[in-house]
């Protein structure tokens, strides 16, 4: 099919993941309009009710809006824009020191190796 | 459009196919009818058509008995292969729209321009893929108000699946049409459902929404699947 999803998480909610990160990465900028219902039900192979469910979850989050008519759009918010950013950032770094720390590697152990691997990156 | 089975009954000789099921449908679903083969999934689809007759129970239609003319309404694509060699692919197409007032030319052109189908392509020489996908191109071309696929998939390579699955959502009529696919292929199907059917030997084990399903029970539908089939067999014994 068209994606891959997980088995645990409801597909709308990999979805709604999905979406987020791409207005997080700027492949979708504020003010964008997202593809109908339909059309965005045909690219990911996937229930149109699974869709919608995603879109109105979406708004919820304030993420985008939808505008009578028109369609569904990303949200111009540039405050809220920025926090969704900062939010990932921090989901990747707790997962990043939680699984360092199931190895045994402490926090303290963990931001001097961080420097050590970027310095050699330079 | 209401489509119900009332406490349905069937036997093939000796062989319960079915037994006791009650189910109901409505329009602007996808539903899954699940299980592996022999369960009794093609059995009630073609108990759906009027092409097969219950012992027990009823099969109504918008509050109708089915009947043999019922396929009139319905547009069933079978797991078997029943086009003519020599015809081409165009000429198919036209047989099917003389033999279903429902037919719409138009959609069906679409969808072999969608499908990459060639009219003037002879049956005989397309692969099996094609096959499949010209399947799909005379059934869904029908505005029936019930779409049954018996599993449209099988034997089908990744890509063809694909094409297959963004051709049921973008040509599908959710106002007017019901899609009810049998297949045991379950994983594969599910992000396309609305509900999910579990079929075992001959009875419906349970019955769920997808979503649901994950939300709450944080399940993948084969997940839940397996577990309805394992008590079936721990009460079984």
């Amino acid at each position: 099919m068209g994606e891959e999803f997980q088995a645990s998480k409801p597909i709308y909610m990999q979805i709604v993941d999905k979406i987020i990160s791409e207005i997080a990465q700027g492949k979708q900028l504020p003010g964008d309009k997202l593809p109908s219902v339909r059309e965005m039900a045909v690219q990911m192979g996937v229930n149109p009710n699974t869709i919608q469910r995603t879109y109105t979850e979406l708004e919820r989050m304030q993420i985008v809006e939808s505008r009578r008519g028109q369609g569904t759009f990303v949200s111009e918010n540039k405050a809220l824009m920025e926090e969704l950013g900062r939010n990932m950032q921090e989901e990747i770094m707790e997962n990043f020191i939680r699984k360092m720390e199931e190895i045994g590697v402490t926090r303290d152990q963990l931001v001097v190796l961080l420097q050590s691997y970027l310095g050699e990156g330079k | 459009m209401v489509l119900e089975l009332n406490n349905i009954s069937k036997k093939y000789g000796k062989n319960q196919a079915l037994k006791h099921v009650h189910l109901s449908f409505e329009t602007g679903k996808i539903y899954g009818l699940l299980g592996p083969n022999g369960s009794g999934k093609s059995t009630m689809l073609k108990l759906i058509t009027g092409l097969v007759f219950p012992d027990e129970g009823t099969v109504t239609l918008n509050g109708e008995q089915v009947t043999r003319k019922t396929i009139e309404k319905v547009a069933y694509l079978t797991e078997l292969d029943m086009f003519y060699d020599a015809f081409s692919v165009g000429e198919t197409v036209e047989y099917v729209a003389s033999q279903f007032a429902d037919f719409n030319r138009e959609k069906a052109s679409l969808l072999l321009t969608e499908l990459r189908l060639e009219a003037s392509q002879k049956v005989r020489s397309l692969s099996k893929g094609n096959r499949g996908r010209l399947k799909l191109v005379t059934t869904l071309a029908r505005d029936a108000e019930v779409i049954l696929l018996d599993e449209p998939f099988s034997g089908l390579d990744p890509m063809v699946r694909d094409s297959i699955v963004k051709s049921l959502l973008k040509y599908i009529d959710f106002e007017h049409q019901v899609l009810i696919i049998a297949t045991h292929e379950i994983n594969e199907i599910e992000p396309l459902l609305d509900e999910a059917i579990a079929i075992y030997h001959g009875t419906m084990i349970g019955r769920e929404s997808v979503e649901s399903l994950r939300e709450e029970e944080g399940q993948s539908v084969l997940q839940w699947f397996k577990q309805l089939a394992i008590k079936q067999e721990e009460g079984a014994q």
